[in-house]
C-alpha cells in the first residue's frame, strides 16, 4: 500500500467549543474508518521501531498500524491487547505527544503518526462490533490480590489474569476504576468505556470486590492469611494539599479532587444527582495541571466564568497542551505568573481570591524556573468559587497499618523500578501510591511491571 | 450488598438498624464510622457505628431522620438491602489508660456516645455520663447508658424528663464540686460540643469531641472534610473523626456543614413528597 505523504496527521473530529462548553459529552469524537486508514498509511513501518520505545506499556505500535491498513480492525485490537488492559482509555488520555508519537520518525519533518487517536480508534471499534468471547486462562493455582481498581491496578490484574492466576481486586469506593471513574470527567473518558474495559477484565476471570478499604477493612498482612501469594498495591494519590492561605476552609473552596469526585464518581452535575455540587458564578481554579484543566473545564460547564492562575508562565504548564488548548478554546481564562495569597470572605462564604503577580527567577531542584512573588503586586479576583489543585499526598491508610512498608519522607512506596518490589517479600507496588499524581500510562507501565515480577516471584518459589 | 436484619425505631425521628456487614463488624471500634449508601445513584453519606456484634458480622447504626438520604435509608425494611456500607473508618476513640471519664451526649450523638461508655465500663473506667435531649419523647438509649454508668444524668431542654437545662450545667457542676476527670468524651451537635470545651478549658480538663463533617469518599482521597485544629488543616475521615476539643475550630466547622443546606433541604422535601405519593 502506498505510504500516504501528508506531513500533518488528520484532526480529531471535536464537539464545537461553544456548543461543548455546555454539556457534558464527549469532547473528541474519534476518527471515521475512511480517516483511521488513511492515518495508518502514513505510518513508515520503520523496522527499529522507535515508538514502541516511547510507550511504557510496549505496544508493538507499527504491527498494530499495519492490522489497520489491511481493515483488519480486530486483528489491530488483539495486539494492542497483548501489551495493554486498558486500549479505549489510553487512546483518550495518554500524553502521546510526549511518548510515542515523540519517536515517530514521520516528527522530524511534519507530524508524528496519530498514533493514540488510531489507537482509540480501533479500540472503539472493538467496543462496537465484536462480540467478547474471551478466552478465560486456566487457573494456575495461585492467587493474587491487588490493592485499587485504578490504571495500576487494573493492568496488573489483566496481566496476571492472562497467565491463569485468579486475581482478586479490592476496591474502597462502590465502583471500579479509581482515577478513571472519579478523577477524569466524562467528557475526556466516558464512564461506559471505563465499565467496559472493567468488564473485560472480569470476563478474564478477575474478581472485584467493592467496598473494602485494605488497610481498614482488612489488613495487607490478612490477605496473605487469606491465601493470596502476592500483594499489589495500586492505591493511587491520596489527600489533596492546600496552600496554607488563609480562608480555604470558607464554603465555595473545594480541593479539585473533592470537585472532581463530586460530578464524576457522584454525578453531582446531573439534574436529580443526590449528590449536590455547587454552581459557581466566578471560579478560580488554582494550578496548572491535568486535574486542574478538568476541574476547569467541569465548573464551566456548570455554569462558571471560569479563570485558571497559574504561577508559572504557559510554557511551563504540566497540564497536556491539547488540555489546554481545548481549554482556552471553551473560553477559560488563564493568568499566568499569578499566585495567590489569600481567599477573602463574606458570611462564611469566598468573596474574592487575593492574587499577587509572579517573575520567573533561577531554575529551582525541579529544573523549572522558581516563581518568586513582584512586592507590591497584590490585586482581588472576584469569585464565589475557588478550586485548589496542587497536587496530593499519598493515601496514609496503608502504610499505617502494614508493618514493615519503607515509604519515603514524602509518604510514597519505596520499591525497586525494575520490579515494583516493596520491602515487604510478596508485597508490590506502583502508580500514584509510589510516584505521586502522575499519568495513566506511566501508572499502567508499573502495573505491566509488578505483574511480571509477581509471576517471576510465584512461578520462583 | 448488606442485608438489613434488623430495624427499630428509637424516637419519632431517630431509627437502629443492624447491617450484616461481617468484613466490617470484624474489624468495627467504638469512634469509628462507616460510608452507605442506600441504593445505586443514591449519596455517600458517614455515619458512626453505634455497635458491632463480631460473631453475628452486624453493625449498627442509628441515624437521625435529617435529609434525603436518611429519609431513604428509614423506609428501608428488615430483609431489604444497602448498595454499600464500607468501612470501618477513621481512628478509634482512644481509651487506653483513662480511669474516670464523664461521656456528654446530645440528641442522636448519644448512639456514637453509647459504644464508646460502654467501652470505657468494660475497661474498668469510672464512666459518668450526662445526656441531652429536647424532650421527654426524644430520649433514647436510657437503659443502655445506666448499664455502663455509675451516674446518669438525662437533661431535656424543657425539663419534661430529666432534669431541665443544657448538658453543661451539670458538667459544670461535676467539674466544680472536684470530680477529677481524666477526660471528657463529647458528642453531639457542634454547638454542644462547642459549649462543652468552653466549659472544661477553663477548668483544664482534656476534651475529646466526635466531628462529623460532610464527607464523600471517606478514606483520604477528596479532601472535603477537612476541619481547622490548632491553626492546621486536618481530615476527619483520616486524622479523627476524634479530635481534642480545644484546638477545633467549631465556627468555621459550622458554616462549612451548612455548606449545602437550601440543596439538602429541597431534596429532602422532594424525597418525602415522593413517599407521599407512593402511599397514596
Amino acid at each position: 500500500m502506498a505510504v500516504n505523504m501528508e506531513p500533518k496527521k488528520h484532526e480529531m473530529p471535536v464537539q464545537a467549543p461553544d456548543v461543548r462548553n455546555h454539556n457534558f459529552s464527549e469532547v473528541a469524537l474519534g476518527y471515521s474508518e475512511e480517516t483511521a486508514l488513511s492515518e495508518a498509511a502514513r505510518c513508515l513501518n520503520c523496522k527499529h521501531m522507535p515508538c514502541v520505545t516511547g510507550c511504557p506499556v510496549n505496544i508493538h505500535i507499527p504491527a498494530f498500524i499495519e492490522k489497520v491498513k489491511e481493515g483488519d480492525f480486530e486483528g489491530a485490537y488483539k495486539i494492542i491487547s497483548e501489551s495493554s488492559s486498558l486500549p479505549a482509555v489510553c487512546g483518550r488520555v495518554c500524553p502521546q505527544e510526549t511518548q510515542c508519537e515523540s519517536k515517530c520518525v514521520r516528527g522530524i519533518k511534519g507530524e508524528p503518526v496519530g498514533i493514540g487517536r488510531l489507537e482509540r480508534f480501533v479500540a472503539d471499534w472493538h467496543n462496537e462490533h465484536a462480540s467478547e468471547n474471551v478466552n478465560k486462562p486456566e487457573f494456575n493455582g495461585h492467587k493474587v490480590a491487588v490493592v485499587g481498581s485504578g490504571p495500576s491496578g487494573l493492568t496488573c490484574a489483566g496481566d496476571l489474569a492472562k497467565k491463569g492466576y485468579k486475581v482478586s481486586v479490592f476496591e474502597a469506593l462502590h465502583t471500579a476504576g479509581g482515577v478513571l471513574v472519579y478523577g477524569i470527567p466524562e467528557f475526556r473518558l466516558p464512564k461506559k468505556i471505563v465499565k467496559k474495559e472493567v468488564d473485560t477484565l472480569k470476563a478474564l476471570g478477575v474478581e472485584i470486590d467493592t467496598d473494602v478499604i485494605i488497610g481498614k477493612t482488612v489488613t495487607v498482612d490478612e490477605l496473605f492469611d487469606m491465601g493470596y501469594e502476592a500483594v499489589f498495591i495500586g492505591s493511587g494519590a491520596g489527600l489533596p494539599r492546600f496552600m496554607g492561605i488563609e480562608g480555604e476552609a470558607l464554603c465555595g473552596v473545594y480541593s479539585a479532587n473533592e470537585f472532581l469526585t463530586r460530578n464524576n464518581l457522584m454525578k453531582a452535575y446531573k439534574d436529580g444527582s443526590a449528590t449536590p455540587v455547587m454552581h459557581a458564578k466566578k471560579a478560580v481554579i488554582v494550578g496548572g495541571g491535568n486535574v486542574a484543566m478538568d476541574a476547569a473545564r467541569t465548573a464551566k460547564r456548570l455554569g462558571a466564568d471560569v479563570t485558571v492562575v497559574y504561577r508559572r508562565t504557559e510554557k511551563e504548564l504540566p497540564a497536556r497542551r491539547e488540555e489546554v488548548e481545548h481549554a482556552m478554546e471553551e473560553g477559560i481564562a488563564f493568568k499566568f505568573l499569578t499566585n495567590p495569597v489569600k481567599i477573602e470572605g463574606e458570611d462564611g462564604w469566598v468573596k474574592s481570591i487575593l492574587c499577587q503577580q509572579m517573575e520567573l527567577s533561577e531554575p529551582d531542584e525541579s529544573g523549572r524556573a522558581r516563581p518568586i512573588p513582584v512586592e507590591g503586586s497584590e490585586y482581588e479576583i472576584e469569585a464565589d468559587c475557588v478550586i485548589m489543585s496542587i497536587g496530593t499526598s499519598p493515601n496514609p491508610l496503608i502504610k499505617s497499618t502494614t508493618k514493615g512498608l519503607d515509604v519515603n519522607k514524602r509518604g510514597g512506596i519505596i520499591v525497586n523500578e525494575e520490579t515494583g518490589e516493596t520491602s515487604r517479600t510478596g508485597v508490590y507496588a506502583g502508580g500514584d501510591a509510589v510516584t505521586g499524581a502522575a499519568t495513566v500510562i506511566l501508572a499502567m507501565g508499573a502495573g505491566k511491571t509488578a505483574a511480571k515480577a509477581i509471576d517471576e516471584y510465584i512461578s520462583g518459589k | 450488598m448488606f442485608k438489613i436484619v434488623n430495624k427499630r425505631s428509637l424516637n419519632p425521628t431517630v431509627t437502629l438498624m443492624d447491617i450484616e456487614a461481617p468484613l466490617v463488624a470484624k474489624k468495627a471500634e467504638a469512634g469509628q464510622f462507616i460510608i452507605l449508601r442506600t441504593d445505586e445513584d443514591g449519596e455517600r453519606i458517614p455515619l458512626t457505628v453505634a455497635g458491632f456484634d463480631r460473631e453475628k458480622g452486624t453493625v449498627r447504626i442509628i441515624f437521625q431522620i435529617v435529609g434525603a438520604t436518611t429519609e431513604k435509608l428509614n423506609h428501608k425494611s428488615v430483609g431489604e438491602c444497602l448498595a454499600d456500607f464500607a468501612g470501618p473508618l477513621g481512628r478509634p476513640t482512644e481509651t487506653d489508660g483513662l480511669r474516670k471519664v464523664c461521656v456528654v451526649g446530645g440528641g442522636v450523638g448519644c448512639a456514637i456516645a453509647l459504644p464508646i461508655a460502654e467501652k470505657l465500663h468494660k475497661e474498668g473506667c469510672e464512666v459518668h455520663t450526662i445526656v441531652g435531649f429536647r424532650n421527654k419523647d426524644l430520649v433514647i438509649l436510657e437503659d443502655e447508658f445506666k448499664a455502663c454508668s455509675s451516674k446518669l444524668t438525662i437533661m431535656t431542654d424543657d425539663g419534661s424528663y430529666g432534669t431541665k437545662g443544657v448538658v453543661t450545667a451539670p458538667l459544670k457542676e461535676a467539674i466544680e464540686a472536684g470530680e477529677n476527670y481524666d477526660e471528657v468524651i463529647a458528642i453531639g451537635p457542634l454547638v454542644m460540643m462547642k459549649f462543652v470545651v468552653a466549659t472544661t478549658k477553663p477548668a483544664g480538663v482534656k476534651t475529646v469531641v466526635s466531628m462529623n463533617p460532610i464527607m464523600i469518599d471517606g478514606t483520604g482521597m477528596c479532601g472535603g472534610c477537612r476541619l481547622t485544629v490548632g491553626g492546621q488543616t486536618k481530615f476527619a475521615c483520616v486524622d479523627g473523626p476524634d479530635f481534642d476539643g480545644f484546638e477545633v475550630d467549631f465556627d468555621e466547622a459550622m458554616k462549612r456543614g451548612a455548606m449545602y443546606r437550601d440543596f439538602e433541604r429541597h431534596s429532602y422535601e422532594e424525597t418525602c413528597n415522593l413517599f407521599k405519593k407512593e402511599v397514596q
